[in-house]
């Protein structure tokens, strides 16, 4: 017998692995353009390699924030609710 | 209106062949008709080199078709094929043909790119020829790979017995399985045919950088599939794991979830060390001497790019061990 408690619980499951799915496509794509035109950058300018590659990060790094995100909401929707 | 076992399992072999085949189609046809449309625009430039242009665009159409083969292979498996009358023999159908199906996408488009670029590079630099050859069918078969995984595990889950397992969450698992590896080549022969594209155009700028360019593609081939074997991981882990019966409806759920969270996980940041790898193998081929900052860089990106993939694997590792 399926109760509602467990349905709930189904939910809750694919809930989390569809928010970690599909959440995880935009950064991964984003970081990498990021990554990409960094080298292009480099590649047109080597002596401001350190630079080019502090920019990258910060820039991947408030892009990979929406990763977190559904991490965060996945690990949510696992454990807490 | 009765219906038994054995009509279901029809059903889900005509629809499983119909998804593989119709799926399996899209990347392939895309891929071969950018080839193609590098090869016109190569012709137009340089009619001299017609012969060889013709023959490298008929080379790495083949090689990118090879995907919509597997799908057809299946597909035909999936209809002329007589399959158990057991309730497991759905899923087992439904996921073998999603998994090929969606599994063909990337690496046809994928292998499409460095075709195309070899074709463009033919007409730019007609000398370098025999090397983009070369450059174009590595890449393209390192594009394959994530389609190859994709046709192991429709196989397994063909060939397998699973009639002693329990019905529920078996079936989750099953359907997991297909989806995770079948979502998962998505991205990684997307991404691998980016890196190949940019090493045959370097190549065909500079000819003396043939092997730092090819080595770094190589090297960036190479994380793009990372994502894919997750997938792949995941696959066998929900094919081969034991799961002790359910009523329940939670456990299927967090299988399935499972399958679909490492899949479609795996999309993005395989497409994007594509598009890393793609622009460091562009500017190494430019700009030679400064290989060591763009090779670093490259892989700093993709690892950064990687992380989301790596927070889908670990979703998809608690959903099956730990919830």
């Amino acid at each position: 017998m399926i109760e509602g408690a467990d349905i709930v619980k189904a939910a809750a499951f694919l809930g989390a692995g569809i928010s970690m799915g599909i959440g995880a496509i935009g950064p991964g794509v984003g970081e990498g353009m990021a990554a990409a035109k960094a080298c292009e950058a480099i590649g047109k300018n080597p002596k401001e390699a350190g630079l080019l590659t502090r920019t990258m990060l910060v820039g991947q790094a408030v892009s990979e924030s929406t990763g977190i995100y559904s991490l965060v909401i996945a690990l949510l929707l696992l454990f807490v609710v | 209106m009765a219906y038994d076992i054995q009509t279901w399992v029809s059903v889900a072999a005509f629809t499983g062949g119909g998804m593989a085949m119709g799926f399996g189609a899209i990347g392939a046809a895309i891929g071969e008709g950018y080839t193609a449309a590098s090869a016109n625009e190569a012709i137009g430039r340089n009619p001299g080199q017609s012969g060889d242009i013709f023959k490298s665009m008929l080379v790495g159409q083949a090689i990118a078709e090879s995907a919509s083969i597997f799908a057809l292979v299946i597909a035909l498996m999936l209809l002329f094929t007589k399959f158990p009358s057991h309730i497991l023999s759905v899923p087992v159908l439904l996921g073998a043909g999603l998994c090929m199906g969606l599994g063909a996408i990337g690496s046809g488009v994928g292998s499409g790119f460095p075709a195309g670029a070899a074709c463009t590079g033919m007409s730019r630099q007609p000398a370098m020829s025999g090397r983009l050859t070369t450059n174009m069918l590595i890449g393209s078969a390192v594009c394959q790979t994530p389609a190859i995984f994709s046709l192991v595990v429709s196989f397994i889950l063909l060939f397998t017995d699973f009639s002693a397992n329990p019905v529920s969450p078996t079936w989750a698992a099953i359907l997991g399985a297909g989806i995770s590896s079948g979502f998962g080549a998505i991205g990684s022969g997307l991404g691998g045919g980016l890196v190949a594209q940019a090493s045959c155009e370097g190549i065909s700028r500079q000819p003396l950088t043939v092997t730092p360019v090819t080595n770094v593609m190589l090297l960036g081939q190479a994380v793009t599939q990372t994502t894919a074997i997750y997938a792949l991981l995941v696959s066998f882990i929900l094919m081969f794991k034991s799961f002790p019966a359910t009523d329940a409806l939670a456990p299927p759920m967090a299988l399935l979830a499972a399958g679909i969270c490492m899949g479609i996980g795996a999309i993005g940041p395989a497409v994007g060390e594509g598009f890393a790898g793609q622009g460091a193998v562009a500017w190494i081929a430019r700009n030679q001497e400064h290989i060591a900052d763009l090779t670093r860089s490259m892989l700093v990106g993709q690892a950064v790019a990687e992380s989301t993939g790596i927070y889908s694997l670990v979703i998809a590792l608690v959903l099956i061990f730990v919830v």
